[in-house]
């Protein structure tokens, strides 16, 4: 599902933010990506969105070989991941109904479909009845939720998270980190990078951990080195 | 792209004009004032070259022939003439025409002055050609050439008058090219600057929909809808305000100035606006348009 081979990212003359990594995530697989701010973690989430080239090694998602991926196809490659963020980004102007209609509407779904699937997804992360709301009326895990439905709308294979607790509190972390293990029982892929050292303990899934740019440790049922 | 999509992201381009009020009105105001000067230049030139066109159709040079001219000289001249790319027409006008033509002007009701002269015509010699030109920028070397045919003793032609009108024309139609061209490009500025500012304002939401695999087209079309809207209002600001005012100063002209009417004729409102409007929406839509092309290609890479 995930391919990176001796992948390498430099962004000057010093060291490289990626080096020499090689990872291979299986489909249905959950896994932590943990390390220190810096170690090159954003640039790994970068390098599979096509958001930045290797400098070397080969990126497969999903059978899509990034490095010859053409601009025009980069769409196509970016609808099979569903992204969350540490600060959830999402559109302030917008209650949370627009908001997660608003990931069918990038894919031009048609209306019909996002009548349909919206309230459903909002079902699934439990805010059905809040779907009136601003991101403003909403609580810090409430907000994240809703940025998971987003993420989800469009059935993705994949769903990278970046940070997803690291403006939660423990309660709200947990019920973000239940939902992502409920997600991915339901055959989705997904990548969650955390500092969350008590989640990641206590989860038991595979865990890579990076340093300075390398893979350092890969373990299948690992916890926070 | 969907036809609810397109009508989703037409949406959001008029949503873009409502956030961004104060610039978007900014563009719309200088748009309007870039078409309606556009608009007056146009109406000025077209109303000029309108009168230099019917000024020269009543512009013509005269020549006289030599004393023994036969008939069948005169024929041959004619045709010799006529072959000119400058001739647009020759009237022939015999010596006994032009004097019955001079008796009528000359004395009038009074018929019975000119019996005197039943069996001597005082123009005997005034047989002549009237030669209507194509343009009167030609006069000169016209004249030049009938001024070297054998059998012309005479050529009179109306002064300098049609090619100095028809430079003095020409002056105002480059001073007034040169003004539009500068005008469009303000006005490309003004659009490329308040696209970018919709952009700036947009610039989490873009970053959200690129990750989400938005085409490049779904994420430019809200923007080039909002420069097309801004640019079509802002042509159709000036055409409402130039169309009344046109034929209300047309009218007072005539009226306030009326020994002008034999010199000008002024075209109908109609016949100018017929092109005036296509071109004002065309231009109006098609500066915002480029402005906000050229914009996205400098401030958004999808």
């Amino acid at each position: 599902m995930i391919i990176l081979e001796n992948v390498s990212k430099s962004y000057s003359a010093g060291a490289p933010a990626v080096n020499n990594v090689s990872i291979h995530i299986k489909k249905g697989e959950f896994v932590f990506i943990v390390g220190d701010s810096g170690a090159g973690k954003s640039t790994l989430m970068k390098l599979m969105l096509k958001e930045l080239e290797p400098t070397s090694g080969k990126i497969y998602i999903n059978g899509k070989y990034l490095n010859l991926m053409k601009h025009r196809k980069i769409p196509m490659l970016r609808r099979d991941i569903g992204m969350v963020f540490q600060n959830f980004r999402l559109l302030n102007d917008r209650n949370v109904y627009d908001n997660v209609a608003f990931a069918q509407r990038v894919v031009e779904a048609p209306t019909k479909v996002i009548r349909r699937k919206v309230p459903a997804m909002l079902s699934m992360v439990g805010l059905a009845e809040k779907y009136k709301s601003y991101p403003r009326e909403l609580s810090g895990g409430e907000q994240q939720r809703v940025a998971l439905a987003r993420a989800l709308i469009n059935n993705p294979p994949i769903l990278l998270a970046d940070e997803p607790t690291g403006n939660l509190d423990p309660k709200n972390s947990w019920e973000i980190m239940n939902l992502l293990d409920e997600i991915n029982k339901r055959g989705t892929t997904v990548v969650v990078v955390t500092h969350n050292r008590e989640i990641v303990d206590a989860m038991q899934k595979r865990v890579i951990a990076i340093q300075k740019g390398m893979v350092v440790s890969d373990e299948r049922k690992g916890g926070y080195l | 792209m969907r036809i609810k999509t397109l009508l989703y992201n037409i949406k959001q381009g008029f949503v873009n004009i409502k956030r961004n009020k104060l610039f978007s009105m900014a563009s719309i105001a200088t748009i309007a004032i870039c078409i309606f000067l556009i608009s007056m230049f146009y109406a000025v030139v077209v109303n000029f070259n309108y009168m230099i066109d019917t000024l020269e159709s009543k512009l013509c040079v005269t020549t006289f022939f030599d004393k023994d001219i036969t008939d069948e000289q005169i024929a041959s001249l004619r045709e010799t003439i006529g072959k000119r790319a400058e001739v647009s027409q020759i009237v022939y006008k015999s010596a006994e025409e032009a004097w019955e033509e001079y008796q009528v002007i000359y004395f009038g009701d009074k018929a019975e002055l000119a019996a005197g002269f039943k069996d001597d015509n005082p123009l005997a010699n005034s047989a002549s050609f009237s030669i209507y030109l194509n343009d009167s920028g030609m006069q000169n070397t016209l004249v030049s050439y009938l001024n070297q045919l054998e059998g012309i003793r005479q050529v009179n032609a109306s002064a300098n008058t049609a090619s100095t009108l028809s430079d003095f024309g020409k002056l105002v139609g480059y001073v007034s090219v040169a003004l539009i061209i500068i005008l469009l490009a303000v006005a490309v500025f003004l659009i490329g600057n308040t696209v970018m500012i919709g952009i700036t304002v947009r610039k989490e939401e873009i970053g959200i929909m690129k990750l989400m695999g938005a085409t490049d087209l779904f994420i430019r079309s809200p923007f080039m809808v909002e420069g097309l809207m801004i640019g079509i209002v802002g042509a159709v600001i000036p055409l409402l305000i130039m169309y009344p005012l046109y034929n209300n100063l047309i009218g007072r002209i005539m009226v306030q100035f009326q020994t002008l009417q034999t010199v000008t004729v002024f075209m109908e409102a109609g016949d100018i606006f017929k092109v005036l409007i296509p071109m004002a929406l065309i231009i109006g839509g098609g500066i915002g348009l480029f402005g906000s092309i050229i914009t996205m290609r400098k401030h958004l890479r999808v």
